[in-house]
């Protein structure tokens, strides 16, 4: 049970070749690019939810930060639909590795910090220490700024990790345990079952708001240095 | 058996089978030609689907149950031993 519970997780490979490039462009094909006025049903609908979702995150930047909206947009496009069909049986997630996830937050973050300090050098370093601290605390504060400044993208992408693969894990082994439990007892095995179901509503919120909070916290990060 | 019309030109079904191979021979294997082909078995398959005035949900779900198939043939090496029986 223990191999099996984590082999939903390694790289796929099929007759000895990673197809993990095809499994992450793979969400690409559902978002048809928009040719006419109006479209069909499916891009209207994401065009309708694009418009909508952009409208809210983008509204708190300046001029400048509102350069980032198509940055920000596919990212939580991407995050969004690759967490949501990560929910299909027996489908890999590529936000589950480390790597991945790396690989987002990391850029994203030093090119807000980079943005900062080339545009608004002293702001930037203003902002290691918050107004009206006492005069013996200052080394100590800005020690701590730092440190929290440079965990931002390490929070970003293990936050996002571990919310994911948590989750598959936990409908993995509450799905195991379902099926074993309706040889010995139905009632237990109902009740189960009825906490699977729960478990996977909870997923797929789960799938949309994280893309969402990181996507967040990037404009976040932004915002602060525009 | 030779025909009025050349292979080259002839679809599918219009080809005899005797030409098959011949026929598989003469299409365009490079890169070009393998990335038209998907385009074009995209573009068929959206405008026929999606690309509708008034499509439904059936576009996108066989979309998504060939992604479901495809996943399960990946694993199955793995899922093989999952199953009920009594000798694996």
């Amino acid at each position: 049970m223990n191999e099996n519970l984590f082999t939903s997780f390694i790289t796929p490979t099929m007759v000895g070749i990673p197809i993990v490039p095809l499994i992450i462009m793979f969400p690409s094909i559902l978002f048809p690019s928009p040719s006419r006025l109006i479209d069909n049903r499916l891009v209207s609908i994401q065009q309708w939810l694009v418009r909508l979702t952009s409208k809210q995150m983008l509204s708190i930047h300046s001029h400048k930060g509102q350069t980032w909206a198509l940055m920000l947009m596919s990212l939580i496009l991407f995050i969004g639909s690759t967490n949501l069909l990560g929910l299909l049986p027996h489908s890999f997630t590529p936000t589950t590795q480390l790597s991945m996830n790396l690989g987002m937050a990391i850029p994203l973050w030093a090119g807000t910090v980079a943005t900062g300090f080339r545009y608004k050098t002293k702001a930037s370093l203003a902002h290691f220490l918050p107004q009206g601290t006492p005069s013996p605390l200052i080394p100590m504060l800005v020690i701590i700024e730092t440190i929290s400044l440079f965990i931002q993208p390490v929070a970003l992408a293990v936050r996002l990790t571990a919310n994911i693969t948590a989750g598959h894990l936990l409908i993995h082994l509450i799905g195991g345990a379902t099926l074993t439990l309706t040889s010995i007892s139905t009632i237990t095995a109902f009740i189960t079952f009825t906490v699977l179901v729960l478990l996977t509503i909870l997923e797929f919120a789960v799938a949309l708001i994280q893309a969402y909070v990181f996507t967040l916290l990037v404009s976040l990060y932004l915002h602060d240095n525009t | 058996m030779a025909s009025v019309v050349p292979v080259k030109e002839k679809k599918l079904m219009d080809v005899k089978l005797g030409e098959l191979p011949s026929w598989i021979l003469m299409r365009d294997f490079t890169p070009k030609g393998i990335a038209g082909a998907f385009q074009r078995g995209y573009y068929r398959y959206y405008n026929k689907y999606v690309n509708v005035k008034r499509g439904g949900v059936a576009g996108i779900s066989m979309v998504l149950a060939a992604y479901v198939l495809f996943n399960y043939c990946r694993c199955y090496k793995e899922l093989k031993h999952e199953r009920l029986r009594k000798y694996h």
